[in-house]
């Protein structure tokens, strides 16, 4: 055995909350591999830091806002969209970046979520689902897969959860695209484009909860989740937007790829004519 | 089956690049993502852990010199714990 | 002919108009409401202003996500309202509890609708008053004013938005709906006659800056916007000076407690009233908004009779004009409270004073009326003493 090099930081820890590591994050846990690929876009990006915001709502994708060292406001459940509008719209430079969960952004999100996308507005939405509420304890939640058990779904989840590609999609938004945390580079790739786009860029990153959701779904640890995508995924990003639905049962695939990457105009404020 | 494969005229010159593996050991969760998905089968789990009781990555004895620098370590660890930098030949 | 910013001039002006003039007079470029009865003239009203003088108005898709956009507007450094009635502002709560929690400026107007529930969207009440001071969970202070002329609306405003700027918190402007949908004269004064007072901004190395430590006496701390270099995390978690989520008792109990002394500790700039004819009173009627107007006119038929009564009008809702009640008690024999719900506010006179305190209430739907008022003047004067509510 040969020690790997010792040392005391990383070379990302001007971007993140060095003096706040490690973070609460779950052993396995998949929310911080999302957040280094938005730390990683970020640099990629050119934009200056200082430009950057990250916004987030309640849940453990939630506090992602805490550990990115910019501008970042940690806000209410499912409030993160309005807010991050508030701060677009008053201040269009900014580059806005709301991060969040399945549970926070789809549930009682929801209304935001989808009223931002049809109104196109110029954000970058990363959702890291983890198939379930997972700060609170692992309840099911609207991405939870029917059948998968959770603490208020003790015989099995008995809803089919939301499409979120073809939610989004359908609500409106010029760049949707779904990958997992095994996709890193993709991710990166993604939210590095997702910046540069104009309108709503919505990008799903299925992420492992190894205590929330995995323990109670024979997925005991981070690794099990990520070798189950590695081996179910396939990239298919023609595949009809009604049939992605997400099934985490035997054989059934899991599509990922950029589904939607359409052209429609970006929300402006308007500008009157002067009138009396 | 036969696989047809061409060996690139550059092979020679080809230059398979090296890393070095460098980790901030009290960040380590020890969840063993970069140990098992590493392409190259560098890690392997220690037996020692770190002051939170983690048991983190060493680098195999046999390998020591099977880092390519891909990265997938680094891109992959949840914790910003592990990176690799590459070694100037 | 060129709409400018500020529509300086005398006008016959919808209260819910004067108050949407009175934002743009005070700088106020992003407002984020929700359609509501009976405040919705102030929407309409900014959705044909703003795009003329480079604002945001935008219709949200409720009352929470209203709220949300509009701290993350003031976040990033604008003046931003809002404007709603009972209903939403039951739904605005959470996130005015946010803006109190983060100390972001903002400016919430509830038109007060008879309520509870839907109510009576077309018709006024006051019934939201206490709501106001106690609405979301927690202990946080807050400052509420209610205007009782267009005019008013109109100064209270631009004052509010000085208020919530220079103090960093949500300013709830309690109107009713008499108030919001009567058509008077309004002036609206040039320029550089309105009032505008600044956020605090911070001095020194971006680096060192504790976004939440106040270091002045009056426990405001400076705010850095988004965008600026400061890099700064603000969450509705109990936070430390950094902004960083701090599970401590300690940190909760002094945090909490600046939250709620930052308006304590500053009332008295923060307290409005209008007093009429308190020399000499041996009975004060108290009373706000549209109420007011009628408490007036009893006060004055009153005083005709020959009756010793003063009239006190609360202006400032929150932080209640304690001290000032409780000087009056030392040469009064009873106060009337006067208000368009069934006593909320009594409750705020009762406990500072020991004498007896009449309630004249109704629960909303109609402008309390000046003798009902009277009666209880009456009552009061000539019994000596009242008190059954």
């Amino acid at each position: 055995m040969v020690q790997p090099f010792l040392v005391e930081e990383h070379p990302f820890d001007s971007l993140i909350r060095a003096d706040r590591m490690p973070h609460i994050w779950c052993p396995g846990c998949g929310i911080g591999i999302v957040m280094r690929c938005y730390a990683q876009a970020i640099i990629k990006s050119g934009i200056d830091l200082e430009k950057h915001v990250v916004v987030s709502g309640i849940g453990c994708s939630g506090r992602v806002a805490g550990y990115m060292n910019s501008d970042s406001y940690h806000t209410t459940h499912g409030r993160a969209i309005p807010f991050a509008m508030g701060l677009k719209l008053a201040n269009p430079e900014l580059c806005v970046t709301v991060f969040s969960g399945d549970g926070d952004l789809a549930a009682i999100g929801g209304n935001h979520l989808i009223h931002a996308a049809r109104r196109n507005i110029d954000i970058t939405v990363i959702c890291a689902n983890n198939f379930n509420f997972g700060m609170t304890g692992g309840q099911m939640g609207p991405t939870t897969p029917y059948g998968a058990m959770s603490t208020t779904s003790p015989y099995g989840c008995p809803e089919h959860p939301f499409n979120l590609v073809n939610l989004l999609a359908a609500a409106g938004a010029n760049f949707v695209s779904r990958w997992t945390t095994i996709h890193v580079r993709q991710v990166i790739d993604d939210v590095l484009y997702a910046f540069n786009k104009s309108g709503f860029s919505f990008i799903e990153v299925l992420a492992p909860c190894p205590i929330g959701f995995g323990k109670s779904n024979d997925l005991e640890q981070g690794i099990d989740e990520m070798l189950l995508y590695r081996e179910r995924c396939v990239h298919k990003p023609d595949t009809p937007l009604d049939q992605l639905g997400i099934d985490l049962r035997e054989d059934q695939p899991i599509y990922v790829g950029r589904f939607v990457d359409r052209e429609a105009p970006a929300y402006q404020p308007i500008i009157a004519e002067d009138e009396a | 089956m036969k696989v047809f494969a061409r060996t690139p005229i550059n092979l020679s010159e080809l230059k398979i690049p090296r890393g070095r593996v460098y980790l901030i050991l009290e960040r380590c969760k020890g969840c063993n993502l970069c140990i098992e998905l590493c392409p190259q089968q560098v890690l392997q789990v220690s037996e020692m852990t770190n002051e939170k009781g983690y048991h983190y990555p060493e680098i195999r004895s046999d390998r020591e010199d099977a880092c390519v620098h891909c990265e997938f370590c680094t891109m992959v660890c949840p914790e910003f714990a592990i990176y690799t930098l590459e070694v100037e030949e | 002919m060129t709409a400018s910013e500020i529509l300086t001039g005398r006008h016959f002006m919808n209260g819910d108009h004067a108050c949407a003039e009175g934002a743009i007079a005070a700088g106020c470029r992003f407002f984020g409401g929700y359609p509501i009865t009976p405040s919705t003239e102030i929407a309409e009203r900014l959705s044909r202003r703003m795009p003329q003088i480079g604002g945001v108005c935008i219709q949200m898709e409720d009352e929470m996500g209203s709220m949300a956009s509009v701290l993350g507007a003031s976040a990033a450094g604008a003046r931003a309202m809002t404007a709603t009635s009972g209903p939403g502002f039951s739904l605005m709560m959470e996130n005015i509890g946010l803006a109190a929690m983060m100390e972001l400026p903002s400016l919430v107007v509830n038109v007060q609708r008879g309520s509870p529930s839907t109510g009576l969207p077309t018709l006024p009440g006051q019934a939201d008053v206490m709501q106001a001071r106690w609405g979301s969970h927690g202990d946080y202070g807050v400052v509420a004013y209610a205007p009782w002329s267009p005019q008013e609306f109109f100064d209270l405003t631009v004052h509010s938005f000085n208020v919530a700027d220079r103090y960093r918190i949500p300013v709830l402007l309690m109107a009713d709906e008499v108030v919001g949908h009567m058509v008077e004269r309004v002036e609206i004064p040039e320029a550089d006659e309105i009032p505008y007072w600044g956020r605090k901004r911070p001095k020194g190395s971006k680096k060192d800056f504790k976004p939440f430590e106040a270091l002045d006496a009056d426990l405001v701390p400076p705010l850095a916007h988004a965008g600026e270099g400061y890099r700064l995390h603000f969450t509705g978690l109990t936070h430390d000076e950094r902004g960083y989520p701090d599970m401590s008792a300690e940190t909760h109990q002094a945090l909490v407690t600046r939250l709620v002394e930052k308006i304590n500790r500053n009332a008295k700039d923060l307290i409005r009233t209008e007093t009429y004819h308190l020399e000499g009173a041996r009975v004060v009627v108290i009373a706000f908004g549209s109420t007011a107007r009628s408490a007036r006119r009893a006060v004055r038929v009153a005083r005709e009779r020959g009756l010793p009564v003063g009239f006190l009008r609360l202006v400032s809702l929150w932080p209640f004009a304690e001290q000032l009640i409780r000087d009056l008690a030392k040469d009064v024999d009873a106060f009337v409270m006067a208000e368009m719900n069934l006593g909320q506010m009594i409750r705020e006179v009762e406990r500072h004073v020991e004498q007896p305190v009449l309630g004249v209430n109704h629960a909303g739907g109609a402008m309390l009326a000046s003798e009902p008022i009277l009666e209880a003047i009456e009552k009061v004067t000539k019994n000596g003493s009242t008190l059954s509510r």
